[in-house]
């Protein structure tokens, strides 16, 4: 039985104003085209933003131990279908 | 694409908001600006976009200059940027003209004109050449060929295209701009005519360079901070659907940054609510057939410069920023007032009224946050001393302000609402025929909205549309009806 992929949307005040305001369409595409394969959610700040200028590299996305600086809905898709192979 | 989805664009322009107010609170601004795009785009920097690093430096200099509040196109390449930066700081208050536009940007886009693609047949029933009024269309070696000198550019040839080979090549700005205020000039760089312009923010949306840049006055409002002025920031019901926190949680974040107060704007909206109301029963019981609202500053500037015959049937109560900028002033006579706004539209109207000395749009805010690291889910909250009611907060969503005004109305008031859902060249050329004939065979109580969506809709918005109505709805449904409660005051 495979585990679960975890993805995290981080939702903190830098990654919403960088981007990840527009990534929360992922918590409903991603049940939708992965099932239960996939775990989904936006979750408070992961602190990835906070180190120097980090919060250039925003919004970030954790998809199990992977980081994705600069995430977009595609990234995301893509490093999980990666995962899936 | 959602309809404010931000793009690459909106990343850029945000990191250089948030690197341009780090500058201002180091101990050296002008030259950590100079430094913005050397920092963003280092020596070892793979290009992302450009033909090579120096021109994205080039570029990020220039949206740089917006940032500090001042135009690109009058702004001299050779002045250093250090000099431009601390020049700023002496300014007593911002520009006229809201937008600016980064025409280096342009180069990538072609003019608008229709172009034969290869899936040109050379038919034998050449629709296109017997559509054109024009005679443009001529066939030679089996193809259609546009002759530019007579094509006007209608577009018919591509309509009636049995392979639709013939296609209408575009400019997003142009496209976008539902008053033809922005045009390629002769150099192929995108100009906006401030005459015609209604500082609706569509092109700042639509252009895929990010080349319309709304001149910033974040810098004049740090510069008050720091001189230790009494600010209080207006905040327009859009705003609660923007960020990641409660309300009472953005009072305090605001506050954080450095704010004395924070006031509602839909305290206001709900003066206008009650005013636009007896105003709207007062008209039909004189025989009048519609009457359009008027909180829109993008609406109030198209009927201003543009469509005249609208100002009799336009609504003569004031905008929720006019009331609410007219408390805060009565509150507090020695306070710099800044508005917190979805749009760029709201900053020509700020600029006419002298109660609203700032405008700070949600992107500008968003920096702001960003580079002071506060963290507005993590902050406490703050009680607004002045709750405004469930259908002032609507006033940011289509249909909200016609909603509020229907509210207040006797049941037996024949009151019909229309929804102007967004500016656009058709919605334009129906509001003009409903000035010329003086009724609206859809309603009597036209709200107008330049944005679709509302307020929501804007192009200086952060969140993505159907999250933020969501976040706001739930604020709307946790308030107090209009009619609950106690009594408005009245202006």
């Amino acid at each position: 039985m495979d585990k679960k992929i975890s993805v995290k949307v981080c939702l903190g005040t830098t990654c919403f104003v960088m981007g990840s305001a527009n990534l929360q369409e992922l918590i409903e595409t991603v049940p939708a085209k992965y099932g239960d394969k996939v775990d989904v959610s936006g979750v408070p700040c992961l602190g990835l933003c906070s180190i120097d200028w980090e919060f250039s590299k925003a919004p970030y996305v954790k998809v199990d131990d992977e980081v994705i600086k600069e995430a977009t809905v595609e990234k995301v898709l893509k490093a999980i279908d990666e995962k899936l192979k | 694409m959602a309809m404010n989805t931000p793009r690459q664009t909106s990343h850029i322009k945000r990191e250089i908001l948030v690197r341009l107010i780090k500058a201002f609170y180091s101990d050296n601004f002008g030259e950590n600006a100079r430094l913005i795009p050397y920092k963003m785009r280092p020596k070892d920097y793979e290009v992302a976009y450009r033909c090579c690093v120096y021109k994205e430096r080039a570029i990020l200099r220039d949206r740089t200059i917006a940032g500090l509040g001042l135009s690109i196109e009058d702004t001299d390449d050779s002045i250093h940027m250090a000099e431009l930066a601390e020049k700023v700081l002496e300014r007593k208050q911002p520009e006229e003209h809201p937008l600016t536009v980064l025409q280096t940007a342009c180069k990538g886009c072609v003019p608008s004109r229709i172009y034969v693609t290869d899936l040109c047949q050379g038919c034998v029933a050449r629709p296109c050449v017997n559509t054109c009024k024009f005679g443009a269309i001529t066939v030679k070696n089996g193809k259609s060929v546009i002759d530019p000198e007579k094509c006007k550019n209608c577009g018919m040839c591509a309509q009636v295209c049995p392979y639709q080979a013939i296609t209408k090549i575009i400019v997003p700005c142009e496209s976008a701009c539902p008053v033809g205020a922005i045009a390629k000039d002769e150099n192929g760089h995108a100009r906006i005519d401030f005459e015609k312009c209604i500082s609706c923010g569509k092109c700042v949306s639509a252009c895929p360079f990010g080349a319309v840049h709304e001149k910033s006055q974040i810098i004049d409002v740090l510069k008050q901070i720091k001189a230790g002025k009494k600010l209080i920031a207006m905040v327009a019901p859009a705003m609660f659907g923007q960020l990641p926190c409660s309300p009472k949680q953005l009072k305090a974040a605001i506050m954080e940054l450095g704010f004395a107060d924070v006031y509602e704007v839909a305290q206001g909206a709900d003066v206008t609510t009650k005013n636009e109301a007896e105003e709207f029963e007062e008209r039909l019981m004189k025989g009048a057939e519609f009457m359009t609202t008027s909180c829109c500053a993008g609406y109030n500037e198209l009927v201003d410069k543009l469509v005249p015959e609208l100002k009799p049937f336009r609504s003569e109560t004031k905008t929720p920023l006019y009331y609410t900028a007219e408390i805060v002033k009565k509150e507090h006579p020695d306070a710099v007032t800044v508005f917190f706004s979805p749009c760029v539209a709201k900053r020509r109207e700020a600029l006419k009224n002298p109660d609203v000395d700032y405008v700070l749009n949600y992107e500008e805010v968003g920096a702001w946050f960003i580079a002071r690291n506060i963290k507005v889910e993590d902050c406490g909250e703050a009680a607004f001393k002045t709750e405004a009611s469930a259908e002032a907060r609507n006033y940011a969503v289509t249909g909200g302000v016609a909603n509020a005004v229907k509210s207040l109305l006797p049941e037996e008031l024949p009151t019909y609402p229309v929804v102007i859902d967004g500016l656009n060249k058709q919605s334009i050329r129906d509001l003009k025929k409903y000035a010329k004939n003086g009724v609206c065979e859809l309603g009597n109580l036209i709200e107008v909205m330049a944005c679709t969506g509302g307020c929501l809709g804007g192009n200086a918005t952060v969140n993505a549309f159907k999250p933020a109505l969501k976040q706001l709805t739930n604020y709307v449904n946790e308030s107090k009806h209009l009619k609950e409660t106690e009594k408005v005051e009245n202006k």
